[in-house]
């Protein structure tokens, strides 16, 4: 919209990503199990991703359509996932772990 | 007939954007941004298949490291900042800021790539990280990495061209506080491009 946004809205935005990389950071360090991890960084990045998508692109300033559009292809790939999830699921059980020498990871 | 007359009024209207209506390409930028969210998120979600189904995927972290990137993730999301303000400077006639701002973009877009270049050239030649294959295990974790973070490069290179041509059309006087839509729908592709890295830092490197 026509409307123009103050520029310190922009820099709370910008603190607010910068605390949430951070925190993403801090969660990725230490080995949790990487369920725990998964869980954790994409609800961080999804919340870091809306603040993007509403505040920079404008979205909370704009037609509801317009957001529930944009909204979308999360739902589909969420979707996506689920449909992919049976074959996942019969894949992981099969797969055995192949037994081969384990070359010296750098780092 | 009255509707005769009126019919020059409706046609205005009915051409209108409808969902932006202060612009259409507005609108084309949005629906082309949708699109291409669901190429990323296709890609993310293929990588999630391909990597849960693995029995010997390397843990990201010991391979790729996260300090370089997390530095290009902060540096996108300054230029997002910049270009905001970028955006606030032409809307109020500042055209030095203006010129600041979308350069400093430009920058932090270009200052990423190199960032990039040197990391694919330290995984590449340094770590044996490649397309087909590696010493840290599936084949595909490389495969995938480098699909995923080329294809956003690529975005971002097209970014850097974009903003360079928004800058200069910019510099010539083409934008004004009556006339700043496409520096807008430019950052609205920054942004998303910057909204994606968030989601590839965290999806290919993090988790």
């Amino acid at each position: 919209m026509a409307e123009h946004h103050s520029e310190s809205l922009y820099m709370k935005i910008f603190y607010y990503l910068l605390a949430l990389t951070i925190l993403e950071i801090l969660v990725a360090l230490p080995t949790y199990a990487t369920w725990v991890k998964a869980i954790l960084l994409i609800g961080m990045a999804l919340g870091k991703a809306s603040l993007v998508a509403m505040f920079f692109m404008h979205l909370r300033f704009e037609r509801l359509t317009l957001g529930v559009i944009a909204f979308t292809p999360l739902v589909i790939c969420v979707f996506l996932v689920f449909m992919l999830a049976p074959d996942l699921g019969a894949i992981a059980h099969k797969t055995t772990v192949p037994v081969k020498q384990t070359t010296g990871v750098k780092h | 007939m009255s509707e005769t007359a009126g019919m020059h009024a409706g046609h205005v209207e009915a051409y209108e954007s409808p969902l932006t209506p202060e612009s259409w390409g507005k609108l084309g930028m949005w629906v082309f941004l949708v699109g291409d969210a669901m190429s990323f998120g296709t890609l993310l979600a293929g990588y999630g298949a391909i990597r849960y189904g693995s029995a010997d995927w390397p843990k990201p972290y010991d391979v790729l490291g996260i300090w370089l990137t997390a530095g290009m993730t902060l540096l996108l999301i300054v230029s997002s900042v910049w270009m905001v303000k970028g955006l606030a400077a032409i809307q109020r006639n500042d055209y030095a800021a203006f010129r600041k701002f979308i350069g400093l973009t430009i920058l932090g877009g270009a200052v990423f790539l190199g960032c990039q270049a040197y990391e694919w050239n330290k995984l590449i030649f340094h770590e044996d990280l490649g397309f087909t294959g590696n010493p840290y295990g599936a084949s595909l974790f490389g495969t995938t990495f480098f699909i995923i973070t080329g294809f956003h490069g690529m975005h971002v290179t097209g970014g850097v061209i974009y903003l360079l041509c928004i800058l200069l059309r910019g510099m010539s006087g083409a934008y004004s506080a009556n006339n700043y839509s496409p520096v807008e729908i430019a950052g609205l592709y920054w942004h998303f491009v910057d909204l994606v890295w968030i989601m590839v830092f965290t999806f290919v490197y993090l988790i």
